[in-house]
């Protein structure tokens, strides 16, 4: 199954004001993975996400879809098995109903419109939000909208996801929500958060970067659990495992 | 500035929409020459960006009262004349429809008024010109100040032109445009200032975006050939709409009479006035511009009396039929939507 | 700002009511509001009992279609300011006069009244297709007439963004005056930052929504869905409406009645 695996290999970048996001990273994820990337604010997660899905194009080193490097000529290829849902949802569902944004993608596809139907009705189902296909973006709530966005991805029927931030200002029920159906997607999985709690309930590996370069990368228990590393890199454990508050006492690890 | 359905003639309308649906094709045309389909994005977030930006306040020192922005000087500037051409469109068709900022029929007035002069004419002559040896903050200001203020001239002397082509006000030639152009000069010296204090923000802080409008677009690809061309277009255009006038409004002439001669006389027509009216007799569909059939009528059939729907006929507002008749259509008009509405309410009701 | 969001919110909403008269295939509706508008403003400067049966139209198709009428009225009479204040010169420029039931009036008088009458049915007539049809819908029937697809596109872009820029706008604004009390716009030094920092803000979300929509696969052109057919329901609505215009503009039906009338009263 190596073609859901994805490798970065060396690689190198630096935004054009002189500011070098990412110095030398590589990892290999595998099929099926569940892979939590976290780290400070400008550590360089969101460059990293953004060279995966080849908005921006290495230095150096090099990425690898499957087996396909990534390049200009392969990016629209590699673009139909990558599906990332963007930090701000109100950038992803730029169309004037929910509908419409979930159809974008398998329109541009060329899929026949019997086909389309048929994916936007089956990803809104598959979001839990089969009710508000006719909608308006700017009717919804936070946690409809994130949704939606995650739809208008899985539509496309994606092979691996990367998802930036999926929990960001929701509301502790959407929040739980949204866990819930990252659980349930069988994809490849690659999300970054600062939302170390749910990176703990849904990720088995996590990979720590810190000023550009690869701090850790291990299971999610090695990472979470090891407060020196986290505080090296500006980061807490979460909330789940931290001491008791009150009387100290560390808290049982129990899956 | 936008100029409503209601003052405009049919073919007046229908003239410029036809030329500004030409210019639109002709953008996008330009626009999928130069690749620049990529600029979708931008244009649709940029015209949401102008249509906020209408709404801000900017408090004009000194006077306490404040200013707003049009915007397509600045949609040039960012976008390129070709996207900041059919962004103003686009803006400029929501308002139409959302807030009747401009009607339907008026909508290719509109779209050249206020998206030609600004992108195509002051935006490449004016502002380039300014710009030409580099952007500082004095080439960004006189350039877009200058650009402005002349555009706004030319767009809302446009709007005089096109009003008068319309026949549908009396207002004579002179007293519109005394009107029109020194509010315009002061709205559109204020617009320029907000546009370059913008425009400077933006190279001080992000120049790579001006860099990439200026090096992407290009008066490069305006070659000098059309934009003569346009200048010709539109010496025509206002050539021809002076003639409609001149031919087809006496009124300046009229006025000014009456007050030398004493008479409110209208002049009897000749020449190109002669021909219009023919063609409008046979055309029963422009009567707007059959002007001395009104005061003919008035002068020979004295105070309004029978009325025989002739049209252009002054006489059916006038007469008791055409009176009786009109507030009966009002009356029946009423009861139909009274019904309507009724039935509706019945229905829902019965449906519970 | 934000009455302008709420204005485009209800039309918004309005537009899509699952009404019958919202059901009818937006092309007809638009053929059907631009014959009307061409024939309200082709009648004569002096016509205006002939204008009336116009009337008709959007006092019916409120009703049927449930638009709130004091709302559309308050939008309509927000339009007629400027329309009015050069049909109100009119009276002061036209110094011809006509004899109406013995009293003398100025004929400037009636074209104001026409221009009026004229504002009034134009602006209902704008008002009716975009609550009834929906800028979607209203996008594929301009892509039917032959509107590039790129400008549709763009179109609705700049529609949807109008309220998250909208709502970033009010959020500025209510920051900028907790800090600056007792004014009422922004300050001429403020003006290049405030606004620009809303257009550097737009600017990079710009660049965020292209990268989503390329990440979908956009590669310049754009793809729409089915649009409904036309069937024979829309067509008589067109033809029905049509023809009363037509004859409306042709024959001066209030005059006819009125005659009529008087005639049976002698």
């Amino acid at each position: 199954m190596s073609h859901h695996k994805v490798e970065v290999r060396d690689l190198r970048f630096s935004y054009p004001d002189g500011h070098e996001a990412i110095l030398k990273v590589s990892f290999t994820i595998f099929h099926g993975e569940s892979v939590g990337i976290i780290g400070a604010n400008g550590a360089g997660k969101s460059t990293l996400l953004m060279l995966l899905m080849g908005i921006l194009f290495p230095d150096a080193g090099e990425i690898l879809v499957g087996d396909t490097h990534l390049t200009r000529k392969t990016l629209p290829m590699i673009r139909q098995r990558l599906g990332m849902v963007f930090q701000d949802p109100d950038d992803q569902l730029f169309m004037t109903t929910v509908h419409e944004d979930v159809a974008f993608g398998p329109r541009n596809y060329q899929l026949d419109e019997q086909e389309v139907e048929y994916r936007v009705v089956e990803a809104l189902a598959q979001v839990g939000i089969p009710h508000l296909i006719d909608r308006a973006p700017f009717k919804l709530s936070g946690g409809e909208k994130r949704a939606a966005a995650i739809a208008t991805v899985l539509s496309m029927k994606p092979d691996i996801l990367i998802m930036d931030e999926p929990t960001a200002s929701l509301d502790p029920k959407s929040r739980r929500r949204v866990m819930g159906l990252l659980k349930s997607f069988e994809h490849t999985k690659i999300i970054t958060s600062h939302d170390l709690d749910m990176v703990f309930e849904t990720c088995q590996r996590v990979i720590v970067i810190k000023d550009g370069l690869i701090a850790a990368d291990g299971s999610v228990e090695e990472v979470l659990e090891n407060q020196q590393l986290l505080d090296d890199c500006g980061l807490e454990m979460p909330l789940s495992l931290q001491n008791c508050p009150n009387c100290g006492a560390s808290k049982q690890v129990t899956q | 500035m936008h100029m409503a359905d209601a003052l405009i003639s049919p073919a007046v309308g229908g003239t410029m929409l036809a030329v500004s649906a030409g210019l639109a094709v002709y953008s996008v045309k330009k626009i999928k020459d130069d690749m620049d389909e990529k600029k979708i994005p931008l244009m649709g977030v940029m015209g949401a960006f102008v249509f906020a930006a209408q709404m801000i306040n900017f408090t004009i020192p000194a006077t306490g009262s404040s200013g707003h922005i049009g915007g397509g000087m600045l949609l040039s500037i960012l976008l390129g004349p070709y996207a900041g051409f059919l962004t103003m469109a686009s803006i400029l068709l929501i308002q139409a429809l959302f807030f009747a900022d401009g009607g339907l029929l008026a909508y290719g007035c509109n779209v050249f008024n206020m998206g030609f002069w600004t992108c195509f004419m002051a935006y490449p002559l004016i502002y380039k010109w300014f710009t030409r040896k580099g952007l500082s903050a004095k080439s960004i200001s006189w350039g877009s100040i200058i650009a402005v203020v002349i555009a706004l001239q030319l767009g809302a002397f446009s709007v005089v032109l096109e009003t008068l082509a319309s026949g549908k006000t009396e207002l004579p030639f002179s007293t519109f445009v005394l009107l029109m152009q020194p509010i315009h000069l002061a709205i559109g010296f204020v617009e320029g200032l907000i546009t370059a204090a913008i425009v400077t923000y933006v190279w001080k802080a992000r120049p790579e975006i001006l860099e990439k409008a200026v090096l992407g677009q290009a008066l490069g690809n305006i070659s000098m050939k059309k934009v003569l061309t346009g200048l010709v277009i539109g010496v025509v255009v206002v050539g021809g709409a002076l003639s409609w006038f001149a031919s087809a409004n006496p009124d300046g002439l009229e006025w000014s009479m009456e007050r030398t001669a004493g008479t409110t006389e209208l002049e009897a027509p000749d020449g190109v006035h002669q021909t219009f009216s023919d063609l409008q007799e046979k055309t029963a569909f422009l009567p707007d511009y059959t002007f001395k059939a009104p005061a003919e009528a008035v002068e020979q059939e004295g105070a309004a009396e029978e009325a025989e729907g002739t049209w252009p006929a002054v006489d059916p507002g006038t007469s008791v039929s055409g009176l009786l008749g009109g507030t009966m259509t009002l009356v029946l008009a009423g009861c139909i939507g009274f019904v309507i509405s009724l039935s509706k309410k019945k229905g829902s009701n019965a449906a519970v | 700002m934000k009455e302008s969001i709420h204005q485009i919110r209800l039309l918004d909403d309005l537009a899509r009511r699952p009404i019958p008269i919202n059901r009818l295939h937006p092309l007809v509706k638009l053929l059907t509001t631009v014959i009307y508008l061409t024939v309200a403003v082709s009648f004569g400067r002096y016509e205006i009992s002939a204008l009336l049966p116009l009337v008709f139209y959007p006092v019916i198709i409120f009703s049927l279609a449930e638009l709130p009428m004091a709302d559309m009225l308050k939008r309509i009479g927000w339009v007629m300011p400027f329309v009015l204040g050069i049909g109100i010169l009119n009276p002061v420029f036209d110094h011809q006069t006509v004899s109406l039931l013995g009293l003398t009036i100025s004929r400037g008088w009636l074209t104001f009244l026409s221009i009026s009458i004229k504002c009034i049915l134009t602006v209902a007539a704008g008002i009716i297709l975009i609550a009834t049809t929906g800028i979607d819908r209203l996008g594929a029937a301009m892509r039917m007439i032959g509107f590039p697809r790129i400008f549709v596109l763009q179109l609705l872009l700049t529609y949807r963004y109008i309220s998250v820029l909208g709502d970033e706008l009010a959020r500025m604004i209510r920051a900028y005056s907790l800090r600056a009390p007792g004014q009422k716009g922004i300050k001429r030094d403020a003006w290049g930052s405030f606004a620009g920092s809303l257009l550097l803000r737009s600017f990079d979300r710009a660049q965020r929504v292209y990268a989503a929509m390329c990440l979908r696969g956009f590669a310049g052109e754009y793809n729409t869905g089915n649009i409904a057919k036309i069937n024979s329901r829309d067509l008589r609505f067109l033809a029905g409406w049509g023809a009363f215009f037509v004859i409306a503009r042709i024959y001066n039906v209030p005059l006819l009645l009125g005659s009529l009338l008087t005639g049976v009263i002698k």
